[in-house]
């Protein structure tokens, strides 16, 4: 099996005729853990979807590596509340095979939860469960869209030590949107700034410093980063894309 | 006397047509209350009205044309609200009305007479042996289709992205769900009536619900208060020689009634 799980090539996409993601390529590897950052309406949610095949993009094309399997963590979802749902159906609910579910439980501290309604969770409870049932499956990538949003600041930081944990004891590459820079640093391997295309991208410690990254984020975010990183003294490779100004984009509005 | 009115041909037709709409209705009403398509079946009642015109003009039988036009309806819906023009609710509101409407004027047109009173409330004391046959069929192939892609349909109503992303093909799954509905509609309007199918779809699975702990449980509740509803429907509408449609649905409303008092009591954690 190749090293590369899932690569997306120039993927350019239009909502309602506004360009949404203007020739985006993006590679996720086996042992990857990349985080994308943007501002409200840059498109990540969009490229996101576009990964996980949930939206066909205008142009461009994604490819999945041979047998690999891929666990999708959805943005908080409502529950129905006329459904009546354990979080125990859920997880098992429509599964290729139930082999791991005893580890799954465990490894997530979801036992308690099992017999509970899914109605009657926490929002940090609900995002426990769900990654539960993405790893179910013997998946080699995670793909996550801004998971812990709604949880708060206790419950942010638990979903965060979990999911590195899951990366690196199971080797399980993981792809998420979040605006949790600053808890996502010391974890995450990479960092892509998309703003309808890709503005600079590497290693956050590099990727925080770079003025693309000032740009988009303001010079305080940029500065709080800074502060972050000096902490963590750390050295890695950064790629910086000055063929692309996200100033010329900012044309096309927010949204 | 009544022991012998309850024996006779025609009441045990009804109580069978009765049963098999409340297995049906039943399983079918879950999936209407989760995904609240209560106003999809409302509007495909409508548009049978049109189906029994069609049928009667053409010689396609009443059931002939319910199905033709239900089925017609139903794609035209999901073929519109694919197109993003009008909410799904406005445009319900479109072709239901146009539907009945022209339904009404067809039959006039045709200079057919039609018994409005039971096409609007049903007449199940007149179903014959060949409805119950069309019934068994439908009924057997309603539960068959759902119990074969009951885990996805299952998921899909939870989340349709995570469905999605999970392989789950969901226009297929829509359509599939959209044409047992049809049949569920289209066979039970007959005798039930065009204004009474939503609420033998709705209100078993509403009664069911603060009982249930998992979609399995509120679906086999659902059937077993609509079961209870028909037979009490039925003796009474004898009884007291009431319309036996209004009579069932009034009994539905009563359990619900029972089961909306009751569960605060008992459901907790459900």
């Amino acid at each position: 099996m190749s090293d590369i799980l899932l690569s997306g090539l120039d993927i350019t996409h239009h909502i309602h005729h506004r360009p949404i993601l203007d020739k985006v390529s993006l590679t996720m590897s086996r042992g990857d853990f990349i985080t994308i950052v943007g501002p409200n309406g840059a498109g990540k949610s969009t490229l996101i979807k576009v990964l996980t095949g949930l939206i066909t993009p205008d142009q461009g094309q994604v490819v999945r590596g041979d047998g690999v399997k891929i666990g999708y963590v959805p943005q908080k979802m409502n529950s129905e509340a006329s459904l009546p749902l354990t979080a125990r159906r859920f997880i098992t609910l429509n599964q290729p095979s139930l082999a791991r579910f005893d580890e799954v439980v465990a490894d997530n501290g979801i036992a308690p939860l099992l017999d509970k309604q899914m109605r009657h969770l926490s929002g940090g409870e609900w995002q426990r469960v769900l990654l539960a049932r993405a790893l179910m499956d013997e998946v080699d990538a995670i793909i996550l869209d801004e998971p812990a949003q709604n949880l708060d600041l206790t419950g942010q930081m638990q979903f965060y030590q979990r999911l590195d944990a899951i990366h690196q004891t199971r080797g399980i590459a993981i792809l998420m949107v979040s605006h949790d820079l600053h808890m996502v640093m010391a974890s995450t391997k990479q960092v892509v700034c998309l703003y309808h295309h890709i503005c600079c991208s590497g290693a956050p410690q590099a990727v925080t410093k770079d003025p693309e990254f000032e740009k988009l984020f303001g010079q305080d975010m940029a500065a709080m980063m800074a502060i972050y990183h000096h902490q963590h003294d750390a050295h890695h490779d950064h790629h910086h894309h000055h063929d692309h100004l996200c100033d010329h984009h900012s044309a096309h509005g927010e949204g | 006397m009544f022991v012998d009115l309850l024996t006779s041909d025609f009441v045990l037709r009804a109580l069978m047509a009765g049963f098999l709409i409340a297995v049906m209705c039943g399983v079918m009403g879950c999936f209407v209350v989760w995904r609240r398509m209560a106003y999809f079946g409302d509007s495909l009642s409508h548009s049978a009205l049109l189906g029994i015109a069609i049928g009667l003009a053409t010689g396609l039988t009443q059931m002939g044309g319910i199905i033709l036009i239900c089925l017609l309806f139903s794609g035209l819906l999901l073929w519109l609200s694919h197109r993003d023009v009008l909410t799904t609710d406005s445009l319900l509101g479109i072709l239901a009305h146009g539907a009945l409407s022209f339904g009404m004027v067809l039959l006039s047109l045709l200079n057919i007479r039609v018994d409005l009173h039971a096409l609007l409330f049903g007449d199940i004391l007149m179903v014959l042996p060949h409805d119950l046959g069309m019934l068994a069929a439908g009924a057997g192939l309603v539960l068959g289709v759902l119990w074969r892609f009951w885990a996805p349909l299952i998921l899909m109503t939870i989340n349709d992205q995570l469905a999605k992303a999970e392989g789950v093909p969901i226009l297929l799954m829509q359509i599939i769900l959209l044409f047992v509905m049809t049949v569920t509609v289209a066979l039970s309007v007959q005798v039930v009536g065009i204004l009474l199918i939503t609420s033998f779809l709705i209100i078993p699975a509403a009664t069911a619900r603060p009982f249930a702990r998992s979609p399995e449980i509120m679906a086999a509740l659902a059937v077993v208060i609509a079961l209870c509803a028909v037979v009490a429907g039925i003796i009474a509408s004898l009884l007291a020689d009431t319309p036996t449609g209004p009579t069932i649905v009034a009994s539905l409303a009563c359990l619900f009634a029972i089961s909306a008092v009751t569960s605060p009591l008992l459901s907790r954690g459900r």
